[in-house]
């Protein structure tokens, strides 16, 4: 670089750039280095075109920044804003190759006034509510230990519901989800999701209900926040978790629902329980089922042992019939058999009275005990405490 | 229908009858048995996976459909 701005100095050669290098190198590096922003300010000039793209400058006190906004968002936003409306705009800064103008490119518009109506509508909602009782931690359910059967209040063509049945697939495998379809943004959303609501407590059967949706912008969720949205969620009949895919806004239903989970994915986690843990919940079971039917040992040794035949041989025969699919069943219940536990080496102590002895404290100083093993029985002794 | 649920909530039960020391052989034979079957069809139903994905349909006349959602 200390090279070119030498020769430029003394005559234009190589090095020169074509105005459109210029702009679009310049472009390139705005365009780059910015995330989509909010930016507050005042309109002045808004020009719609006959191509329907809006075109306006922004400005504060100090600055002011041309924007543009393509017809499709302009549509979106309504009425062109009038010279002096206070707004927020989103969007993206760029440069005009053309022009070599630096713009603001904005996908939304909202005047500041209508944030506030909406903030003065939320805060009416929420003190109602709160009147009412309906954020009371006391009315909060919890959540059922094991489901079956889930209620999915959401869009069927959104992206929450993927996400909840992605991670039910994973976590609780043999579920049941029961999907009502509802609006969940734009006009009607508020009744659709009143319906759906009232809908889940028609269904038999369901165990937890999911209200949701995925991330949006802020004004999106405005449904979220209806009055009559969150008394109907207040009704349903099971324990439910609000999931508005926002991490950092807090919707009313949030507070509604006996859970608030940060996006769709957490509420479906919240829901299940994990399998693999059920799994290793029915092997201790199954352990202690084994322990305790040794326990009764002292009661008749063979009865048991026919018993445990009797049980092998059924077992047997189911596994003829299936032993594919109960393969893993077999070898736990194998090691279920009491004779089985004997045979791996284990020994069952009982006192002189029959009784199984399973503490330190059972065994005497000098006391006589006898050792069931694997084939038989073993007088023993426990050794005199040393003088 | 029984859910794993109910399962395991009376395989609990079961062992911790087991458990006590007042069960007499043929009531904790039985109740072993019990338990035994009840293991196998919490374990077959997990292993099932059958994952249903059904949408609510609300008809015209107020009943209720439920149809296959392909997940």
């Amino acid at each position: 670089m200390a090279l070119s701005f030498h020769s430029a100095l003394i005559a234009p050669t190589d090095d020169v750039w074509s105005v459109s290098q210029l702009t679009t190198a310049a472009k390139r590096i705005v365009e780059g280095e910015f995330m989509p922003m909010w930016v507050r300010g005042e309109v002045v000039g808004c020009k719609v075109w006959p191509s329907g793209h809006w075109y306006f400058n922004l400005r504060d006190a100090v600055s002011q920044v041309r924007c543009c906004m393509w017809k499709r968002e302009a549509t979106r936003a309504g009425k062109p804003p009038a010279d002096g409306t206070e707004v927020f705009v989103l969007g993206k800064p760029g440069i005009y190759e053309v022009k070599g103008e630096f713009q603001f490119n904005v996908s939304r518009l909202i005047p500041t006034a209508a944030i506030g109506q909406a903030q003065q509508e939320l805060e009416r909602v929420k003190a109602l509510l709160h009147r009412d009782g309906l954020f009371d931690a006391a009315r909060k359910r919890p959540l059922p230990a094991l489901a079956a059967t889930l209620a999915v209040v959401t869009s069927t063509a959104g992206a929450a519901l993927r996400d909840i049945i992605t991670v039910t697939r994973r976590r609780w495998p043999c579920a049941r989800v029961l999907v009502i379809n509802a609006r969940v943004q734009g006009d009607g959303a508020a009744e659709s999701l009143v319906q759906a609501l009232r809908l889940v407590n028609r269904l038999p059967a369901v165990d937890v209900c999911i209200l949701g949706r995925g991330g949006g912008d802020r004004e999106d969720l405005v449904a979220f926040n209806a009055e009559t949205v969150c008394r109907a969620l207040a009704e349903v009949r099971v324990p439910t978790i609000s999931a508005v895919g926002h991490e950092t806004d807090v919707s009313l239903t949030d507070l509604v629902a006996d859970v608030r989970a940060a996006t769709p994915s957490a509420a479906a986690e919240l829901a299940w329980t994990d399998h693999r843990e059920v799994v290793r919940q029915l092997d201790d079971l199954a352990a202690r089922l084994a322990g305790g039917l040794a326990g009764r040992t002292r009661l008749g040794t063979e009865q048991i042992e026919r018993a445990a035949d009797r049980l092998q041989a059924a077992v047997g025969a189911v596994l003829e019939r299936r032993r594919q699919r109960l393969g893993r069943l077999a070898a736990q219940l194998d090691a279920l058999s009491p004779v089985r536990v004997l045979q791996r080496g284990y020994a069952v102590p009982s006192g002189a009275d029959g009784r199984v002895l399973k503490r330190r404290a059972e065994f005497l100083p000098g006391a006589p005990f006898t050792l069931r093993v694997a084939d038989g029985s073993v007088d023993a002794r426990v050794e005199p405490p040393p003088r | 229908m029984t859910t794993i649920a109910d399962e395991l909530t009376r395989l609990e039960e079961i062992v911790r009858q087991l458990e006590a020391d007042d069960v007499e052989l043929d009531a904790a034979l039985a109740l072993f048995e019990e338990g035994v079957a009840r293991l196998r069809a919490a374990r077959e139903r997990l292993a099932a996976a059958d994952l249903k994905v059904q949408t609510v349909l609300e008809e015209a006349d107020g009943e209720l459909r439920l149809q296959d959602l392909d997940g």
